[in-house]
C-alpha cells in the first residue's frame, strides 16, 4: 500500500483572466482614491455630534402635541396629504402607463422599431429625476401638493409602463387569437382578452409602485411640492428637534404600514 | 481488531429531545472501540443521523454524556470543543463542499482547526499541507482535479474530495452520514472502499449510517440497529443473520414502546 | 361530475365580483378625496400647461457653453456616489453577517438588529440628505453620509436574504472540522456569496448616482446645487444643460454597471 506521491504541480495560470482581475482591482482602487481627493472631511461642523445627539433625543422625546391639533398643519393631516399625493400620483401614472405599455410591449404582429422606440422613451422618462420634474411643475402650477401629484404621476410612468409592458409580453397568445377568430376587432381583443388576463399583474405592479410613491411623496415637500417633507425641513431649519423626531417616526410608521398592507394584498392576488 | 478494546466513543444514557418535543434519541448506551468499522442501520427518521450529529455535537443532547477518547464533548466549550471536533471527521450525504472554491482549497479546509484564524484568512497554509492535500487527492484518485472548481466534479468525485478533506483533518474517528445515498452503485462502492482504506490503513474508527443493507453487510464489522431513537440491535456483522435486517427495516410497526 | 364542477366554479366567481365592486368604489372615493386634499384639478394642469411646455421648450435649447462650468461639480457628484457606496457597503457587509440567522444563532440580537435595519430602510435618500445637512453642515460630506446610510439599507436587505439562502452544507462541514466562527464565515460563507455582494454594491451604486445628482438641491453637495441656482434665476437653458448631463451620466453608469453585473453572475 506504500506509494510514493507526486509533487503538487503549480497552479495553472490563466494569463488573460489574471490580467483582467488585476486590471479591475487597480481601476476600482484608483476610482476610490480619486473620490477621496478634494472632499474636505474636516468641514464637519463642530456641533455635529451635539446636533446628532439632539435629533436622537428628539426621536425618543417626540413632540406629541404636534401629532394632531386640528389646524391642518399637524402631523396626521400632513401625512394624510402625503398619502393622497401618492395615491393620486400613482393612479394618474397607471392610466398614462397603459397606452405606453402597449406601445413598448414586444408582442407579435408588430414592427421591431415600434416597441424599441417605446422602450427608449420609457427609459428616458425613468432617468429624468423626479425632483427635477417636481421643480418644473412647481414653476408651472405653483408650490403645493398639485405639483407633487403631477411630478409623481409623470415620473412613475417610466417604471410602471415598463413593468406593465413586461406583463403584456408574458401573456399567452391563445385568448387573443380566440377573440380575433370569432371576428373581434383590435379594440375587442384588448377589452375582452388582454385586459382581463392582465388585471392581476397590473394591480400588483401598481401597488408596488404605490409603495415607492409613498416614499417619494414624503420627500417632495423638501423642494416645496407638498406633503410631510415641508414641515420636516422647516423643523430642521428652526432646530425643533422634538418635532423632527415625531415627523420621522410618523414617516416610518406610515411607510411600514403601507408596505405591509400592500404586501398582504399582493400576496392574495397571486 | 476488536482486541484493542480501547473505548473511542462512549455514550452514556444519551437522550435527545428536540425543541418541538420530538424524541430523537432515547437513553442510549454505547461503547465503540478504537479501530472499529460500525454500521448504523434503521429506517429514515429512526434517529441515525441524530446519533451521528450528537457525537460531534452538531446537535446538542438533552441528557447524558458523550466521551471521545476519554474526554467529554458534552461539557466541552469554545476552543476545547473545536479541538475535539478536529479529532472527528465527518462525511455527509450531500458532500458539503464549498462549490465555488477549488478542490485543493476544499481539501485544505480540513486543516483549518490546526491554524490560528489570521493565518487561514490570509491563506497561509504551509507548503507541507499543500503537498499533503495533493497526496490525499492522489489517494482518492483525483490528483488531476486539484485545481478544478468543486462544482465541476461529479457527485462521486465530490464525495471523494470530501474523503480527502477528512484525510487532511487526520481525525481519530470518522462519522459518515449516508455517504452513498446520493450516488450510483458503482461510485458508492468506490467511496466505501475509500472509507475502508481510512479504517484499515490509518486505523480510524468509522461509524457510518447506511441505507443500503448490501453495502452495510459488505463493509461493516459491527451492526447497530436503531428504531425510534433506541438501540434495538448490536452485534458483530458476521454473527448477524439476515432476519435482523428484515426486522429492523420492516418490524417498526406495532412495536411502540412508550 | 361535470355538473358539480360547474357549480363549484360559479359560486366564487360571484363573490369575487362583489369584492371587485367594493374595490372599485373604494378607489373612486379615494380618487375624489385625494383630488380634494391635494387640490389637483385637471383645470390646474391645462391652465398652466402652456407654462410647463414653455419651460420644457427653453430647457430643450440647452446652453452648451455652460457645460464646462458644470463638470467640476459633476465630478464631485460622482465622488460622493463612490464614497457613499463604499462606506455604506463596508458597514452593510459586517452588519449583515450579524443579522443572518444561519451565522448568528442569537434570535434576540438578530431580531433587534433587523428592526433597526428595517427602520433605516424606510427613510428616503433625500430625507437623509436633509437630516445630514442639518447635522454636519452644507457640503458634499453630508451627501456622502446620506448616501452611505441609504446604501446600507439597500445592500443589507438584499445581502442578508442571499446569505440566508446559501447551502448550509459547507457551514456544517466546517463546524465539524473544528473551525471557529471567523473561519466558518471565511471558508464556507464568503465563497458562496461574494459575487452577490459585489452585484448588490454595483446596484446600490447605480441608485446612488441618481440620488447624488439631486442631493445638491438641498445643500448636500454635487451638481444639484447648480440645479437650484439656475431654477431660482429662471435660467432654464442652463437647467436644461444640467439635466441632459445628468441623464447622460446616469444612463452610461447604469449601462456599465448592469453589464458588469451580468458578467459577474455568469
Amino acid at each position: 500500500m506504500d506509494t510514493t506521491y507526486k509533487q503538487l504541480p503549480p497552479r495553472p495560470i490563466n494569463k488573460k483572466k489574471q490580467l483582467s482581475h488585476w486590471l479591475i482591482m487597480i481601476v476600482t482602487v484608483a476610482i476610490i482614491i480619486w473620490s477621496c481627493t478634494g472632499i474636505n472631511f474636516g468641514g464637519i461642523k463642530s456641533t455635529a455630534a451635539q446636533i446628532a445627539g439632539a435629533i436622537f433625543n428628539g426621536i425618543f422625546h417626540p413632540d406629541w402635541s404636534y401629532v394632531y391639533d386640528g389646524s391642518g398643519e399637524d402631523l396626521v393631516s400632513q401625512l394624510w396629504i402625503t398619502f393622497c399625493i401618492a395615491f393620486l400620483g400613482t393612479f394618474i401614472s397607471a392610466i398614462i402607463s397603459l397606452p405606453f405599455a402597449f406601445w413598448a410591449a414586444n408582442t407579435r404582429h408588430k414592427k421591431w422599431y415600434v416597441s424599441r422606440s417605446g422602450k427608449i422613451v420609457l427609459a428616458v422618462i425613468r432617468s429624468f429625476p423626479e425632483i427635477i420634474l417636481a421643480l418644473m411643475f412647481i414653476k408651472a402650477v405653483g408650490p403645493g401638493s398639485a405639483a407633487g401629484v403631477l411630478a409623481l404621476g409623470f415620473h412613475s410612468v417610466g417604471m410602471l409602463a415598463k413593468l406593465f409592458s413586461e406583463a403584456i409580453e408574458n401573456l399567452e397568445d391563445g385568448p387573443n387569437k380566440a377573440v380575433t377568430a370569432v371576428g373581434g376587432s383590435k379594440f375587442n381583443v384588448i377589452m375582452f382578452s388582454t385586459l382581463p388576463n392582465l388585471m392581476p399583474a397590473l394591480i400588483s405592479n401598481t401597488l408596488y409602485r404605490f409603495d415607492v410613491s409613498i416614499r417619494s411623496a414624503s420627500i417632495l415637500g423638501l423642494v416645496g411640492a407638498g406633503g410631510i417633507g415641508y414641515p420636516l425641513i422647516i423643523a430642521l431649519e428652526y432646530r425643533q428637534w422634538n418635532r423632527v423626531g415625531i415627523i420621522l417616526i410618523g414617516i416610518v410608521i406610515m411607510v411600514v404600514t403601507i408596505d405591509w398592507i400592500s404586501g398582504l394584498i399582493r400576496k392574495k392576488l397571486v | 481488531m476488536a482486541n484493542s478494546e480501547k473505548p473511542m466513543i462512549e455514550l452514556k444514557n444519551v437522550t435527545k429531545i428536540y425543541d418541538n418535543g420530538t424524541v430523537g434519541l432515547k437513553d442510549i448506551n454505547l461503547t465503540i472501540n478504537k479501530g472499529e468499522f460500525v454500521m448504523v442501520v434503521g429506517l429514515s427518521g429512526a434517529g441515525k443521523s441524530t446519533l451521528l450529529r450528537s457525537i460531534n455535537r452538531l446537535h446538542d443532547i438533552s441528557k447524558g454524556d458523550i466521551e471521545i477518547d476519554g474526554e467529554s464533548i458534552t461539557k466541552a466549550k469554545g476552543k476545547n470543543l473545536r479541538l475535539l471536533r478536529r479529532s472527528i471527521g465527518m462525511i455527509f450525504q450531500s458532500f458539503n463542499l464549498v462549490k465555488r472554491s477549488s478542490v485543493l482549497r476544499n481539501v485544505l479546509t480540513g486543516r483549518v482547526a490546526y491554524y490560528p484564524t489570521w493565518k487561514t484568512t490570509l491563506n497561509l497554509f504551509s507548503k507541507e499541507d499543500n503537498q499533503k492535500a495533493y497526496e490525499a487527492l492522489q489517494q482518492v484518485d483525483l490528483a488531476d482535479k486539484v485545481y478544478a472548481r468543486a462544482d465541476e466534479l461529479s457527485g462521486g468525485q465530490q464525495q471523494r474530495v470530501a474523503i480527502a478533506r477528512v484525510l487532511m483533518q487526520n481525525p481519530k474517528i470518522i462519522l459518515a452520514d449516508e455517504p452513498t445515498a446520493s450516488l450510483d452503485p458503482q461510485t458508492s462502492l468506490k467511496v466505501m472502499n475509500d472509507l475502508k482504506m481510512l479504517n484499515e490503513k490509518y486505523g480510524m474508527t468509522v461509524l457510518a449510517n447506511m441505507h443500503s443493507v448490501d453495502l452495510a453487510r459488505q463493509f461493516g464489522k459491527r451492526v447497530i440497529g436503531i428504531r425510534q431513537g433506541q438501540v434495538v440491535y448490536d452485534g458483530q456483522m458476521k454473527d448477524t443473520p439476515e432476519a435482523v435486517f428484515t426486522d429492523i427495516y420492516n418490524g417498526g410497526d406495532g412495536s411502540e414502546e412508550k | 361530475m361535470s355538473q358539480t364542477d360547474q357549480d363549484l366554479m360559479n359560486l366564487p366567481k360571484k363573490k369575487f365580483k362583489i369584492m371587485n365592486l367594493i374595490w372599485v368604489i373604494l378607489i373612486i372615493v379615494g380618487l375624489f378625496v385625494s383630488i380634494n386634499v391635494t387640490d389637483t384639478h385637471i383645470s390646474v394642469l391645462f391652465e398652466n400647461f402652456s407654462q410647463f411646455t414653455d419651460i420644457f421648450v427653453q430647457m430643450a435649447h440647452p446652453d452648451w457653453s455652460y457645460s464646462s462650468t458644470v463638470f467640476p461639480l459633476l465630478f464631485q457628484t460622482l465622488k460622493m456616489a463612490v464614497l457613499g457606496t463604499v462606506i455604506g457597503s463596508i458597514v452593510a457587509f459586517i452588519y449583515t453577517l450579524l443579522i443572518a440567522r444561519n451565522i448568528v444563532k442569537n434570535k434576540v440580537l438578530t431580531g433587534i438588529l433587523r428592526i433597526i435595519m428595517n427602520i433605516i430602510r424606510t427613510i428616503p435618500d433625500l430625507l437623509l440628505g436633509a437630516i445630514f445637512v442639518a447635522v454636519i453642515g452644507i457640503g458634499p460630506v453630508a451627501g456622502i453620509f446620506a448616501l452611505a446610510v441609504f446604501t446600507f439599507g439597500v445592500v443589507v436587505k438584499l445581502f442578508y436574504e442571499a446569505i440566508e439562502t446559501i447551502d448550509p452544507g459547507p457551514i456544517e462541514a466546517l463546524t465539524a472540522v473544528g473551525a471557529n466562527k471567523l473561519q466558518i464565515i471565511w471558508f464556507a460563507v464568503l465563497p458562496q456569496i461574494m459575487t452577490y455582494f459585489i452585484s448588490y454594491v454595483l446596484y446600490a451604486f447605480e441608485i446612488n448616482v441618481r440620488s447624488s445628482t439631486i442631493l445638491g438641491y438641498i445643500g448636500a453637495g454635487g451638481i444639484g446645487l447648480y440645479l437650484q441656482e439656475t431654477l431660482q434665476t429662471f435660467d432654464y437653458a442652463k437647467t436644461g444643460t444640467i439635466i441632459i448631463v445628468i441623464i447622460v451620466v446616469v444612463v452610461i453608469i447604469d449601462y456599465i454597471s448592469s453589464k458588469s453585473r451580468e458578467a459577474l453572475m455568469k
